[in-house]
Parts: structure tokens; sequence; C-alpha cells
């Protein structure tokens, strides 16, 4: 008798997880990306460990509410070009890894930058049907030129994956290509993995 | 800090990888970047000099002036860059984007000669059109990439651009000398600090710094010349 609340309880909450499923995994790609950076920069702005300048805790807020938004193999694999079937399995996992850790680092140093600004977003130009859209968003800067911030996601099994990022014109994916290609052919793909290893193993600058 | 600390070493090592680089041309260099080797050794030539003199001035402007100050200056420089937008717009044909720029500049002239940007609290945007664009509009190529010790990343194109801005003034008709550099001093300590953010990020992002802001440089510029929309990029091979 102790146990049966507790157990309907718990199937409840499951059940309904279930049931909320369906209706994450159909949600519009503006929808989704005005919802995760809606809450990311919700978060940066009222969380005092984030405000502090808590380098773990802004890791920690990109690990859990960012990252499964994103296709990180898809990502690396547009970054290496066709240098990506050169490399093992073994080798292509590595270096996911690493340039996920890269990222995740680049971005909580420019998370802890960032100042109140605002966001807009701009309404979605897709076909209903399509599944590679572009979602641009805005950011203004009272006196500055607005900077376009435009995603490029993928609809997966698991919902929109975002596999690209065009800051201004500047698409990530594409300036690593240049990066990552002149490791390779200097020093085949071990050297990139270990660049990236070596990098990422330094510490954080600790300040600028 | 690290990277700064020996300077005289680090600039020496820059001259001989200049002298080296020019005497042989060692990379084989990309269609884009022809001159690399050069470009490579005035970037570390600017690393150093940035790094021990350029940044510590502008942390200390940072520092020392009030922000409603440099916020003061930023705007006039600005007022003063939106009148060439403005004139970058009408070269192009693009009347409305020239309208906005040269609106700006006129509303501003209310607040205090651009010190206060009344335009931007009535939400007229801030255009970004400059010589560069203009050309590169007109059909002119790029040319060779080119990286400036004090300027930074350009080409050929924009380069030519920048000077003719330059040129153009108005700071240049300012008849007394010492206030034409000290103008032109304020001007530039005033951009490094508006980009101190910025570089700490390049070191953190890139595994080559000077790659990393060669193609974020070209990509930003083809985006600007498109307006936002580049035709898609051919793979290279």
């Amino acid at each position: 008798m102790m146990v049966f609340p507790k157990l309907l309880r718990a199937s409840a909450v499951f059940v309904l997880a279930i049931a909320a499923l369906p209706s994450l995994a159909q949600e519009a790609p503006d929808v989704m990306v005005k919802r995760v950076a809606g809450d990311v920069l919700q978060t940066v702005r009222t969380d005092p460990k984030v405000q502090a300048g808590d380098q773990q805790r802004i890791r920690e807020v990109i690990e859990t509410k960012l990252l499964p938004h994103f296709d990180f193999e898809r990502m690396t694999a547009l970054a290496m070009g066709r240098n990506w079937a050169k490399a093992t399995p073994e080798q292509q996992k590595v270096l996911v890894d690493q340039f996920r850790t890269l990222l995740v680092r680049t971005y909580s140093g420019a998370l802890s930058q960032y100042r109140d600004q605002t966001m807009e977003y701009k309404p979605l130009r897709a076909d209903p049907a399509a599944t590679d859209v572009i979602v641009r968003t805005e950011v203004i800067r009272s006196g500055q030129v607005p900077v376009q911030i435009d995603y490029s996601l993928t609809k997966t099994a698991a919902g929109w994956k975002a596999y690209d990022v065009i800051v201004g014109g500047v698409s990530l994916v594409t300036n690593y290509r240049d990066e990552f290609n002149e490791q390779i052919k200097s020093g085949g793909v071990d050297g990139l993995i270990k660049t990236l290893t070596d990098k990422n193993s330094k510490g954080v600058p600790a300040k600028s | 800090m690290s990277a700064h600390r020996f300077p005289l070493r680090r600039l020496h090592a820059a001259l001989l990888v200049a002298s080296l680089a020019l005497a042989g041309c060692a990379a084989a260099p990309s269609k884009d970047d022809p001159f690399e080797p050069m470009n490579r050794a005035m970037f570390e030539v600017n690393d150093v000099v940035d790094g021990n003199v350029v940044k510590p001035i502008a942390e200390l402007y940072v520092q020392a002036v009030p922000k409603l100050v440099r916020t003061g200056f930023t705007n006039v420089f600005n007022n003063i860059d939106d009148f060439f937008s403005g004139i970058n717009g009408l070269l192009q044909g693009k009347t409305e984007k020239a309208g906005n720029d040269f609106g700006r500049v006129i509303v501003n002239m209310w607040g205090l000669g651009g010190l206060i940007d009344i335009a931007s609290d009535l939400g007229i945007p801030k255009g970004n059109e400059d010589f560069g664009q203009t050309f590169g509009y007109w059909g002119i190529p790029q040319g060779p990439y080119l990286f400036v010790p004090l300027w930074g990343p350009t080409t050929v194109r924009d380069g030519t651009g920048t000077l003719i801005r330059v040129w153009y003034g108005p700071v240049g008709y300012l008849p007394y000398v010492p206030v034409r550099n000290i103008i032109y001093g304020i001007g530039a300590v005033d951009l490094r600090a508006q980009a101190l953010g910025t570089t700490s990020l390049i070191d953190q992002a890139s595994l080559d710094p000077y790659t990393f802001v060669r193609r974020a440089y070209l990509q930003k510029r083809l985006y600007d010349v498109y307006d936002g929309s580049p035709p898609p990029e051919k793979e290279e091979e």
C-alpha cells in the first residue's frame, strides 16, 4: 500500500514524459531555436553563479541546455571536408569529441562576455516538408550594426539538430575547415587530433 | 599574458621569419593569400606590438575613461562613418539604405554633433557600407589578402577603400596637426577597446589564429558585399 502511490506517481510522470516526446520532435525548427536560445540567455541573465563568471556553471548550462540540440558528428564531418573519409572510425570519434570540447570552451568564453542585448527572430521561410533549414536571428545592440546569427538545422529522428552557426556571415564550419585542412596537411589526421587535444588540455585563459 | 612575456625575443623571431619568408617563399600560398609568408610575419609583428603597447593602452582607456565619455567618442566617430556609409550606399544605388545613413547623420547632429546617438533610439538602423564593398559591388575582385600591423586583416581592394576613406577625412582637413593626431589616436584606441573581447575569443577558438582571422575576414567581407546573401561557396579542391 505504501509503495503503490509512489509507483503510480512515477508511472504517471513517465507517461506524461512519453506523451510530451512527439510534440517536441515535431516542434518547428524556428520555434526550437527561439525556445533554446531564449532559455540559455534567460539563465545567463538570471543565474547568480553565471553572473559571477563561474566557468564551471556556464559550461554546465551549455552542456545541459544547448548541446542536445547540436549534431556534432555532422559538424565535424563538414569541417573536415574530404578528409573525413580518410579518418578511421576511432579517429572520427576522437575528433568529434575534441571538436565539441573546443566549441564548448569557446562558447562559454563568449557567454561570459554576454551583455544585455536583444535577440530578434526572423520568420522562417521554408517548405514545411523541408529537412534542412536555416533559422535566421539578429542580435540588436543599440548604436551598432546588428549582427545576424543564422543556424543551419537538419531534421533527425530526435528532432531538429543544428550543424552550423553563421555569425555575421562567418560560418563556424567553413572557418574550421581551413584550420583543419592546414593541420592535416602538415601532420595528417593524427596531427590534427594532437593539436586539438593539446589545446583542450590547456587551462582556460584566466582572463582576457 | 605569457605569450607577451618576451617581446624582444618574439620580435626577433618575427623578423627572422620575415626575412626567411621573403628570401625563400616557403609555404605554397593559396589563391586568396599569395603573400602568406609575408602576411604571417606581419601578423607576428602585430601580435607583439599589440600585446605590449596597443592593448594595454586600450585597457587603460577602458579603466580610466568613464563609459559615458567613451560612448560619446564612439558615437562621434560612428556618425562620421554613417555619412560615408551613405555615400557608398548611393554609389551602389541603394537609396533606401543611403537615406537611413544620411538620416542618422542629420538626426544625430542634434545630439550634440553626434555625441548622443539619437538616431538609434529612434530606431533608424545603422548601415555599414564602405568603399571596399562598393568596389566589390561594382565587380572588382578583392585581390590578394593583406595583413597590416596595427590595422589588421584587409585585401588590396578593401585597403584601397580604407585609404580613400581616410583621405577624405574629415579629420585630415583639420589645419592643426597635433589636434589631428590626437583625434586619430583616440579613434584608434577607441576602436581597439571595442575589440578587447573579440581578440581573447579568437585565441580561445583558433588552432592557428592567422588562418582563423583570414578565413573569418574573407567570409565576412563576401557576406557584406552581397548584403547578407553571398553565393554558395564552392568546395576548394
